[in-house]
């Protein structure tokens, strides 16, 4: 059982808690920094428990939505809506902020794979769960919307834009989804998992592309674009994407890469000059094999980041509300927290049709 | 393109998707955290900093901060040949490649040390149960014993080698 360590702290019993695709990165040792005996899981909800002495706004018996970031709320960083780089969560590194569960790379903090988790800054990152939400939307709005979410507004994509997502993974999806909110004209996504290509087909909507049965993945695009490539291309795979054995090799082997960064390297050569390339997908701190001269000599740019999910809750519960996004009509496995190991395993061999698994850690 | 499943030009009326455009936003410029930055650069730390937590564990802080964070992790501090390793790195920036090589390198120690730890412990892992094998049989079994019975034909053949080696240096 966690303990109040910080006078902002909660404790908070878990009610539903996901396995995120980015815990495949830590399952297969792609991260640095990440201690046995650690906790997993960054997506949860829950009951408050117990809370610090300066914490006022939160009493026991309430349930929140915990977003997956840290953040005080005061740092520079978090005044600026940065929630994902808070400067005041994270000793052992000064990238990003506070993850929970997500190795020390992240600062350390045991995760919601569990019955019971610490949440710092109670009084800040975590928010009431509106009485008529189901709980399986609720979880999802952890992580999997506002990151998919964000991948779209930090595209830039304007009226009519070709948006091109690599991934078709519960982000990926949610990407190809929020686009259009965003006003695209036409969303393309790629992977290689016929079953998650069938379903955001129908649920982004789609056009779908299965990357082994494409030669070349820049000449491919621009020859269902206008010849010049997309608009805007989403990179929401990162460090496990398979596609190419130099990556393989070096970002998953013989792990000196950070990951491998071939859905990357495919988002540089495939926008057009002058384009957008949104990274959501998650790598390791150390480096990568990415065309770098390409991003000068198109002119792109690209923008980054760990979603800042306290920035985006408010509008993202008004679209769950209106129907315009349906997060748990991706949740495909609902897995007692006991099999935990059989779920890590469904859900990163990608068998059973798996898209999303919901652990339920309290069956109270 | 290698296959008719691949089609090309099934274009989706995107008027016709639901919530198409509500969020749409003329002034979304890749920009916009810097639009909220403090124009006065004197400000950029100034900041109330929360109540400090007093860490009751060893805290690794990166050399790029020049004091502890407020709030801090202390799910597991590093101990043993791993802990060891770890202290090295944080001697070394997160610029620094081999401060993330040698983080990476102790996670390895640190699996072997968890795996002595729980045999010291009288517990015999099931790394087996712990990679989820009862899902694989599940779902994959041809390919749980496919790689039994490769595992398994490696061994006998490894073993075959070795005694045959054995006998032969026994006769000379």
């Amino acid at each position: 059982m966690p303990r109040i360590l910080h006078p902002r702290d909660a404790i908070v019993r878990v009610t539903r808690s996901c396995i995120c695709g980015s815990d495949i990165h830590l399952y297969n040792g792609l991260i640095p920094d990440t201690r046995v005996g650690s906790t997993f899981g960054h997506e949860f909800t829950g009951v408050v428990e117990e809370v610090g002495p300066e914490v006022e706004n939160l009493k026991l018996g309430d349930a929140v939505i915990v977003p997956f970031n840290i953040a005080c709320g005061q740092c520079q960083f978090c005044k600026q809506g940065l929630y994902g780089n808070c400067h005041e969560s994270n000793a052992q590194a000064t990238a990003v902020g506070g993850i929970f569960g997500y190795s020390h790379t992240a600062g350390g903090y045991d995760g919601g794979q569990a019955e019971y988790v610490r949440v710092p800054y109670a009084d800040f990152g975590p928010m009431l769960i509106p009485e008529e939400m189901d709980l399986d939307d609720a979880v999802l709005l952890t992580d999997v919307v506002p990151t998919g979410y964000q991948a779209a507004e930090m595209a830039g994509i304007q009226l009519g834009d070709t948006v091109l997502i690599f991934g078709a993974g519960p982000i990926g999806i949610m990407a190809a989804r929020c686009a259009w909110l965003f006003g695209a004209g036409r969303v393309i996504v790629i992977d290689w998992i016929h079953y998650r290509l069938e379903f955001v087909r129908s649920y982004g909507p789609a056009e779908a592309y299965d990357y082994r049965q494409i030669d070349d993945m820049a000449v491919f695009i621009k020859k269902i674009t206008d010849g010049l490539g997309a608009d805007v291309c989403i990179d929401a795979v990162g460090a496990d994407a398979s596609g190419n054995a130099l990556h393989t090799l070096f970002g998953k082997m013989i792990p000196i890469e950070a990951g491998s960064a071939i859905a990357l390297h495919w988002a540089i050569n495939s926008v057009k000059k002058g384009g957008i390339v949104s990274i959501v997908g998650v790598y390791g701190p150390t480096g990568n094999m990415i065309p770098i001269g390409n991003v000068v000599n198109k002119g792109l740019t690209i923008r980054a980041n760990q979603a800042a999910v306290k920035r985006l809750l408010p509008r993202l519960i008004e679209h769950v509300q209106a129907g315009q996004i349906d997060p748990k009509a991706l949740i495909t496995h609902r897995v007692p927290l006991d099999d935990i190991a059989d779920a890590y395993h469904i859900f990163a061999a990608k068998l059973d049709n798996c898209i999303k698994p919901v652990l339920l850690p309290n069956r109270r | 393109m290698s296959s008719s499943k691949l089609k090309t030009g099934h274009q989706i009326d995107a008027s016709a998707v639901l919530g198409w455009g509500v969020d749409s936003d003329s002034e979304n410029d890749p920009t916009y955290p810097l639009r909220d930055s403090p124009a006065d650069p004197s400000k950029r730390l100034d900041w109330v900093r929360p109540t400090r937590q007093v860490p009751n564990v060893e805290i690794l802080r990166s050399i790029e901060y020049n004091q502890l964070p407020a709030v801090v992790g202390t799910s597991v501090p590093p101990s043993g040949l791993s802990g060891v390793i770890r202290r090295s790195a944080f001697r070394r920036s997160e610029s620094d490649w081999v401060h993330w090589l040698m983080l990476l390198g102790a996670d390895r120690v640190n699996m072997v040390e968890g795996v002595v730890q729980d045999l010291g412990q009288g517990r015999i892992p099931n790394i087996l149960a712990e990679r989820g094998i009862r899902s694989a049989w599940q779902h994959e079994r041809q390919k749980v014993v496919t790689k039994a019975v490769v595992v398994a034909g490696l061994s006998v053949l490894a073993i075959a080698l070795l005694s045959r080696r054995a006998k032969s240096r026994r006769r000379t």
